[in-house]
């Protein structure tokens, strides 16, 4: 008797978005990402196809390493003040692309200027080829004066700009349809949301296929499992045929493991968790991997030794 | 739910003169009215139309691919026509429709297997529409069995429960129902289930309003494809609000906009 054939067959895909643009797209970028296009649930080689492997981005901002974590802080001691050597390291330890944030705009910072966070963009841009996403404070109206600087001064270079709400998506679509990039669109934990902000901005124009969706991040041990269960679902969703949720899905790893006392306590403090060395990055890389196998497509990391981790890991195990 | 436009149907006036003076941007319009309007798919019928079945549903198929490479539900009770219709059409296919008698059925399944297309499967016999819920089922099951016996997939199976208007047979609309719930349980993956949505209206007063509310319930027992007037704007908006009840489609607060954009 012949085995019966259990393959799942989906009417739906994935989008693949692709964020850089070389010399010959128009950009300066000396490589360019692109993630998504699988047609089957994550890490089942027998039954989908899986074009890409995920991308790692890691974390650079433009207020420093304040408040980040000394594990991290060991690596970045020499860069954290100058942008583009910060991020010019990030290329050397093998980062896929480069995550700018700009809380130095924020407000309970320095409150730096649009122009002053623009000039941060084409800092790092010359300081690396490559590809940028560029995430905002948060603040609904400090984004909205300062992403469309930034998305100008990126103009040509096919960037990712997050992030896009429910209540402040106008601004940033806006300017990412002015100036052709891609738009990271955020929505907390719900994949109803996420389906209503993909459909608000579609109807200001930005194509379905130009959107990277956040589902919020949540870190092992803090509410992962929520942000997990979101990404199947809304996966099962996306491979079904809803096209609202066909986006690739972007998670910010590096920030939440940086409020986790498990993650962040050193050793002194906390003699029964053991070396600080050993657990910090192994936190992030742990989070990291579990998130692939929910779908997700983009992870922003902090800590080199957790992207070295994470992505060796992928590789031995990605179908 | 997948929605069969019913409109590009002879028995329409406007279409009765469209085919007889070859107008295709008259049949485009319908078409592309209807597809704009929610339809997945188009059915076809010549209706009592002067000329040859054959040539006039040739032409109509014609007309519409010109404009759409939505599937086709080629709706006529002549197997030759269908035969050669199938054949004609580069769209993809649905024949519309077989009857649950066995010897109809070694016919048509084995056509729609070699075609690739989809197949409608009416629970009427020879003895006519069953009037219970059993005779559905057993029908049903004769359906079933044929098209796995001749290697048709489930999935592109439709089994038409066959409605008949509310005021003539009051009893049917609960039948149909009957019959889905026991239906869907018979294979899995369970077949399509489809029913010539309208029809449960005919001649009635509040057409409209029957057809809604009816959809609503068919929906609920299992139905997820009808052959309906997509251009019922209310209507095709029960049909998706429904589903998104049933977590078939996924609620977000603009879910017919949702809806509408993933056609």
């Amino acid at each position: 008797m012949a085995v019966p054939d259990v393959k799942e067959n989906f009417s739906g895909t994935i989008n693949e978005v692709t964020i850089g643009a070389t010399s010959e797209e128009g950009g300066t970028r000396t490589s360019t990402v692109t993630i998504g296009g699988e047609t089957g649930y994550p890490m089942l080689g027998f039954e989908a196809e899986y074009p890409h492997p995920p991308a790692f981005a890691l974390e650079i901002s433009t207020a420093g390493v304040e408040g980040w974590h000394d594990e991290c802080r060991k690596h970045l001691a020499d860069v954290a003040g100058d942008l583009g050597a910060w991020a010019a390291k990030c290329e050397e330890w093998g980062a896929d692309m480069i995550c700018l944030c700009l809380d130095a705009a924020h407000p309970d910072n320095e409150g730096r200027s649009p122009q002053q966070c623009a000039d941060d963009v084409k800092r790092v841009l010359e300081a690396t080829g490559l590809p940028l996403l560029v995430w905002g404070t948060d603040v609904d109206e400090v984004d909205n004066n300062v992403l469309p600087k930034c998305t100008q001064a990126a103009a040509g270079e096919n960037c990712l700009f997050g992030t896009a709400k429910e209540d402040n998506y106008r601004t940033i679509a806006a300017s990412c349809l002015a100036d052709n990039h891609k738009v990271l669109a955020e929505a907390p934990s719900d994949i109803n949301l996420s389906k209503q902000l993909h459909i608000l901005l579609r109807d200001v124009g930005v194509d379905l296929a130009d959107m990277v969706m956040h589902p919020t991040t949540g870190a092992l041990g803090f509410g992962m499992v929520y942000i997990y269960t979101t990404i199947e679902r809304g996966r099962i969703a996306a491979l079904s045929g809803d096209r609202l949720l066909q986006q690739p899905v972007l998670v910010n790893i590096g920030k939440e493991i940086g409020r986790v006392k498990e993650a962040v306590s050193p050793a002194q403090a906390d003699p029964q968790w053991g070396s600080h060395e050993v657990r910090a990055p192994l936190w992030e890389s742990a989070s990291a991997i579990s998130y692939v196998e929910s779908g997700a497509e983009l992870l922003v990391l902090r800590n080199p030794e957790a992207l070295r981790q994470a992505k060796t890991a992928i590789e031995s195990m990605w179908p | 739910m997948f929605v069969i436009g019913e409109r590009i149907n002879g028995m329409f006036v406007k279409v009765k003169k469209a085919i007889e003076a070859r107008d295709k941007s008259a049949i485009q319009k319908i078409a592309r009215r209807q597809l704009d309007a929610g339809a997945d798919a188009l059915d076809i019928n010549v209706g009592p139309v002067r000329g040859s079945a054959l040539d006039n549903m040739c032409w109509m198929i014609e007309a519409v691919e010109e404009v759409t490479d939505a599937p086709i539900c080629i709706d006529t009770p002549k197997f030759d026509v269908m035969n050669e219709a199938l054949h004609a059409c580069s769209n993809p296919t649905i024949i519309n429709s077989t009857k649950a008698i066995e010897e109809e059925l070694d016919r048509y399944v084995p056509l729609a297997v070699e075609t690739g297309s989809q197949l409608v499967a009416l629970t009427i016999d020879k003895t006519g529409v069953p009037k219970d819920v059993d005779g559905r089922v057993a029908m049903g099951a004769t359906i079933i069995t044929k098209a796995m016996e001749h290697g048709l997939d489930m999935r592109d199976l439709y089994v038409d429960l066959v409605i008949i208007p509310v005021n003539v047979a009051p009893k049917q609309p609960a039948a149909v129902l009957g019959a889905i719930g026991q239906l869907k349980m018979f294979s899995d993956p369970p077949p399509n289930f489809i029913l010539g949505l309208s029809n449960v209206s005919q001649s009635c007063k509040e057409r409209s309003l029957l057809n809604s509310a009816f959809v609503a319930m068919c929906i609920g027992a299992g139905l997820n494809a009808a052959i309906m007037d997509a251009l019922d704007h209310e209507l095709m908006e029960i049909a998706i609000t429904a589903e998104v009840l049933l977590q078939k489609q996924l609620y977000c607060d603009d879910y017919i906009a949702a809806y509408m954009s993933n056609k």
